[in-house]
């Protein structure tokens, strides 16, 4: 598969999650916020990150850069889109995904371990698990408290759009202890904690490496 | 002509402002007494050159609702339109 990990000014996982996907056996590539070039791409990762400093609110500002013009187009073509952290904020942000990730509850920035459980197994990327699975990630961010209006809330837990929960440990007072989701056509996903940051045993934990599998697409 | 503009992002009320309860916190502790709510909100002044106050209104309003706030989770206010450089 080809995957295009966009870089913004100010991203930071970047190569982590190129590192992942390339391990996961795909075709990967860098595509600059400037370009509306995907190189067709099958897959489009946002990495994690500060992108444009997160100046006025995180994405606010990626959100009009000229990649996510072509991103957009991709992800309402159907193909895949994968938002690690800031790369989640962005997908908010420009609508692709409902809701957005407001200042942690506890106002500080959360980096450590967290538990988040596998709640639905019916995207590309969570097909290779078990529901209910239990996945050890780690989280760093400021702003990762998932908010919605209740009605988008409740939306998202009967189309069982919610993709991963924390469990236990909710580390920014996250609605509904939600870490990701996913969009009407489940091509798009969005989550807070980094498995490109755990996709393998080196880094503590290989937890996150099925997700870059990708298993039932072709 | 010329206008000075002053908008006010405000976290939507129902939302849980973490900002403005630590700082509700800390003038309890420095001793200032009977606060009872403090929200922290944006305020983002701009210049803009418009035919008159109603177009430099509408087009503060439609900057407010594409960027500056992020309608999930604020409201704003556009304060002041100001003619003037």
């Amino acid at each position: 598969m080809k995957v295009a990990v966009v870089r913004f000014p100010g991203s930071n996982c970047d190569a982590d999650a190129w590192h992942a996907a390339r391990d996961a056996g795909h075709d990967v590539d860098y595509v600059w916020h400037r370009s509306t070039d995907l190189g067709g791409a099958d897959l489009v990762v946002l990495p994690g990150g500060f992108a444009y400093g997160d100046y006025l609110r995180a994405g606010a500002i990626a959100r009009f850069s000229p990649v996510l013009q072509a991103v957009e187009a991709h992800a309402r073509a159907g193909r895949l889109v994968l938002g690690i952290c800031n790369g989640f904020q962005v997908l908010c942000e420009a609508g692709i995904l409902p809701g957005a990730l407001a200042r942690n509850a506890g106002l500080s920035f959360v980096c450590r371990w967290v538990t988040v459980r596998v709640e639905t197994t019916d995207t590309p990327f969570t097909a290779r698990w078990r529901r209910g699975a239990t996945l050890r990630l780690p989280v760093a961010h400021g702003e990762g408290r998932y908010v919605a209006d209740a009605a988008t809330l409740d939306r998202l837990e009967r189309e069982g759009r919610v993709v991963f929960r924390y469990v236990g440990d909710n580390p920014n007072g996250a609605l509904r202890d939600i870490a990701g989701i996913t969009n009407e056509g489940r091509n798009v996903v969005g989550m807070m904690p980094h498995p490109e940051r755990a996709a393998e045993a080196l880094l503590g934990s290989a937890d996150g490496a099925a997700l870059f599998a990708l298993a039932s697409v072709a | 002509m010329p206008f000075r503009i002053r908008v006010r992002i405000m976290p939507r009320g129902g939302i849980l402002d973490p900002q403005g309860q630590a700082v509700e916190h800390a003038l309890g502790s420095l001793g200032f007494a009977g606060v009872t709510q403090v929200r922290v909100g944006r305020t983002v002044e701009l210049r803009l050159e418009a035919a008159g106050e109603a177009e430099a209104r509408a087009s503060a309003q439609r900057m407010c609702e594409r960027l500056l706030a992020n309608p999930v989770t604020e409201d704003f206010t556009v304060d002041a339109v100001e003619a003037g450089a």
